[in-house]
């Protein structure tokens, strides 16, 4: 099962990506954000790190990348597409994800180990969840707020398309503390938490983050 | 050569943390006055020959500003 990790400039965690999807049982592939090639990919992870700088808005050039294209149009067509926070930024920006993600309200950097509650275990990235489930895995961001307008927090809501919420406290001051959102169809999701960093007891809080990696193997083997 | 300049501020809805900070700073130093702050972002942009309006409009539209979160202004030459 091949799984694709994009590098854009300025991308930090593709290695542990990458990792996270070996651990898990995947075989990773690096793809270059600059190349209309997703190599046969059956699914791509859009790692954090700081793509231009966050010059603009955060995620907001990279979305534009040429190999982005190619990634909006597959994922319309149902190929998995996990965004980790930079990542899920480029999806916001890139139209793939509804919101956008702003400014701290603490304008600080919060780094720490953070309560997620599973809202949907049902996408292709968290089958190995339970609905309600509580897992701990690192959040380290600048300009996580997740803000829409009211109206659109109704419908995502009214959608069932919140996937994490924070517990425990809001790190960022996101809307109804909403830690990560999906599409429609369930395939694409983005969250600012990392579980790439929670997939080894030596060097992360726990090993809750593995199992998106493992969910979305089982997801391509049944597509 | 003509000068075309863009603004961009958060929609009214969504809350602006560091025009927050900024009205802080305001009211410290005594200019109570001021009851509101809005931080945005001004681009200048250089174009060759006469600006197209609609061109304009796309670039300011689609990748200066997120019309999820913003509001966009166009300001071209009036000259």
């Amino acid at each position: 099962m091949r799984i694709g990790i994009i590098t854009f400039p300025g991308s930090l965690d593709d290695v542990d990506a990458a990792r996270a999807v070996r651990l898990a049982g995947g075989e990773p592939v690096a793809l270059w954000h600059a190349e209309h090639d997703l190599k046969d990919v059956d699914a791509v992870v859009l790692p954090g790190g700081f793509s231009y700088g966050d010059y603009l808005r955060a995620g907001a050039i990279a979305a534009r990348a040429p190999l982005m294209q190619d990634v909006v149009e597959r994922a319309k067509q149902g190929l998995p597409v996990l965004g980790i926070c930079n990542g899920f930024q480029v999806l916001c920006e890139a139209g793939l994800l509804p919101g956008a993600l702003t400014r701290n309200s603490h304008l600080h950097f919060r780094n720490r180990d953070q309560v997620l509650v599973v809202e949907r275990a049902d996408t292709a990235w968290t089958h190995a969840y339970a609905d309600g489930q509580r897992i701990v895995i690192p959040v380290k961001n600048g300009e996580g707020r997740y803000v829409a307008a009211d109206a659109d927090l109704d419908r995502l809501e009214g959608e069932n398309r919140v996937v994490f919420r924070y517990a425990d406290g809001n790190p960022n001051g996101s809307s109804r503390d909403i830690a990560g959102v999906t599409s429609e169809d369930g395939r694409v999701v983005g969250l600012m938490p990392h579980p790439e960093h929670a997939v080894e007891d030596l060097t992360g809080p726990s090993t809750d983050g593995l199992g998106f990696f493992t969910s979305v193997l089982k997801a391509v083997v049944a597509a | 050569m003509s000068r075309v300049v863009v603004d961009v501020v958060l929609k009214p809805e969504i809350s602006d943390p560091q025009g927050q900070a900024v009205l802080g700073a305001l009211g410290r130093l005594g200019h109570s006055g001021v009851t509101s702050v809005r931080q945005g972002k001004h681009f200048v942009l250089e174009v060759d020959g006469t600006p197209d309006e609609a061109e304009l409009k796309q670039i300011a539209e689609t990748l200066l500003a997120n019309p999820v979160i913003e509001d966009v202004e166009l300001h071209l030459p009036t000259d």
